[in-house]
């Protein structure tokens, strides 16, 4: 999804803030001025959902007390884990698929059908293989992640230009250096697009497994909170998870935008 | 054809692994492909199970009916002024890749427990794709399709019906066969919590009874309806691209 839309309009020399951008930043703020008045005035009740500013100040102050910095760190570094497992695994299977087509043609029409599968439901299984822990909750964000880079490497490496193949005969190149020279550099926009969303499915997998079926992580002291009514804490981390996917999302959008305009070029 | 067998081997293969993985990982863990279709026709047969089935698919259908009917809507008219799609992809984005159960609690306060819950659950997991590729369809579209549109005089609502809706109506399909998959995933989601019946709920419940076997039953059920809807959307969407 993401591959198609960054490449439509993206000029290479962009002002650092365009006129949407300035847009955005006035819709968001707007929005949440009006979230905080209704929180404010009572339309929405103080019980269903405290005023944005309430989230912000008790974020900064649990963040500050350290209360739950122990879960922060398991889910990051359950993120992280993923995340680079499903990159280099996506990648691997990416490569390996497009150089036996008859198997990619096989196995494409299945791809397209793997979300619809509820991949948590195999948490027990992976928990009597991979044993208690962050094992089964990784697993999890993989399958979760990995399609899309396996997607993304597919797409990749199908659009090199054919004279850039040329190229690498003509200057003699071993299959080695033009795997690295060229067809590395020249697939690496779209291979991007697929790391971007395997980040964002590996957030997804290993906070949503955490808030099912876990024992720690940001997920399971979202879903702590909440059965314990302390809607304070809730909102707070609820709010610092927003944050946490929207800089993330930010950095790698800029990091993306980069990389297309080069492909552009 | 050839894509047809090829599948098949593929199936088959997925089918050895299955049971390769049952033979080292023990019944415990992991049921036999065959003792899971026997488990599932002994759920097929039995009468308790099909309200869950019901149930499931009560909330799916409303959940996709305001999604898709959103969706359309809203990507629609973002699709329309390009400043208002520059605006508001960003935005989208990120909701997309926003972990969505972390929200979960703030939809069972404002929704209660049951079925409004559930709907909404799926249509936040399935609004999003098809807002997204209903927008960029739009953006994509040749742009003579409008100038015909104008040409005839058309009112945007004759131009959107007759003109842009059955241009973009291929990619409309594409968006809906993630959307599907997003919806019925939310909604399972959505039952796990939110519910005392469906089929989310009795996976969970077989989670925390430990209880593989149902586990396995219910989600290959799940899978085969999702790649067989797929699959129908899949055809749908090509014969569309004829036109």
């Amino acid at each position: 999804m993401a591959a198609d839309t960054a490449s439509v309009r993206v000029s290479p020399r962009r002002p650092r803030l365009s006129r949407a951008d300035g847009v955005r930043l006035t819709v968001v703020v707007v929005f949440i001025a009006l979230v905080e008045l209704l929180c404010r005035t009572g339309v929405i009740a103080l019980s269903v959902m405290i005023a944005p500013s309430a989230m912000a100040a008790h974020c900064v102050q649990i963040l500050r007390a350290g209360t739950f910095d122990h879960d922060i760190a398991v889910s990051l570094g359950n993120i992280v884990a993923a995340a680079i497992l499903s990159v280099l695994l996506g990648f691997a299977v990416g490569v390996l698929l497009h150089s036996a087509p008859r198997a990619r043609a096989a196995i494409e029409p299945l791809l397209s059908a793997y979300y619809a599968v509820p991949t948590f439901v195999f948490y027990p299984v992976f928990i009597v293989i991979l044993g208690v822990g962050a094992a089964p909750i990784i697993a999890i964000a993989v399958l979760l992640a990995v399609v899309s880079m396996v997607t993304a490497t597919l797409n990749g490496l199908d659009r090199i230009p054919r004279s850039l193949h040329k190229t690498a005969l003509v200057l003699r190149l071993s299959p080695l250096q033009s795997a690295l020279r060229i067809k590395l550099p020249a697939a690496l926009p779209y291979l991007f697009t697929g790391m971007k969303l395997s980040v964002a499915y590996a957030f997804i997998g290993v906070i949503a497994s955490e808030f099912i079926l876990s024992g720690e992580g940001l997920g399971y002291a979202i879903g702590y909170a909440y059965n314990n009514f302390q809607n304070r804490d809730m909102y707070a981390l609820m709010f610092l998870v927003l944050v946490l996917v929207t800089a993330i999302n930010m950095v790698l959008n800029t990091i993306d935008r980069r990389l297309q305009a080069r492909r552009r070029r | 054809m050839k894509t047809l067998s090829n599948t098949l081997a593929v199936i088959l293969i997925m089918l050895v692994v299955w049971q390769a993985l049952h033979a080292l990982a023990g019944n415990g863990a992991l049921t036999s492909p065959w003792d899971t279709v026997r488990e599932l026709a002994s759920l097929l047969g039995s009468s308790d199970f099909w309200p869950h089935v019901l149930e499931t698919l009560q909330a799916l259908v409303l959940a996709l009916l305001i999604g898709v009917i959103g969706g359309l809507a809203l990507g629609m008219t973002l699709g329309m002024y390009r400043m208002a799609r520059e605006v508001a992809e960003p935005i989208l984005l990120n909701l997309y890749s926003l972990p969505k159960v972390t929200l979960y609690p703030l939809v069972l306060l404002a929704f209660g427990l049951g079925l409004p819950a559930k709907v909404a659950f799926g249509v936040m997991h399935g609004l999003i794709p098809i807002t997204v590729f209903t927008m960029n369809a739009i953006a994509q579209m040749r742009p003579v399709f409008l100038r015909v549109a104008a040409t005839q005089r058309l009112t945007p609502a004759r131009a959107m019906w007759h003109i842009v809706l059955p241009a973009i109506l291929p990619e409309v399909v594409s968006g809906l066969r993630l959307g599907f998959s997003l919806t019925l995933l939310g909604v399972l989601i959505g039952e796990m919590f939110a519910s005392q019946r469906g089929l989310g709920h009795l996976i969970i419940n077989a989670m925390n009874l430990g209880d593989i076997k149902t586990i396995m039953a219910v989600a290959l059920l799940l899978i085969l309806f999702a790649l067989a809807c797929n699959g129908l959307l899949m055809r749908l969407g090509r014969r569309l691209a004829h036109y």
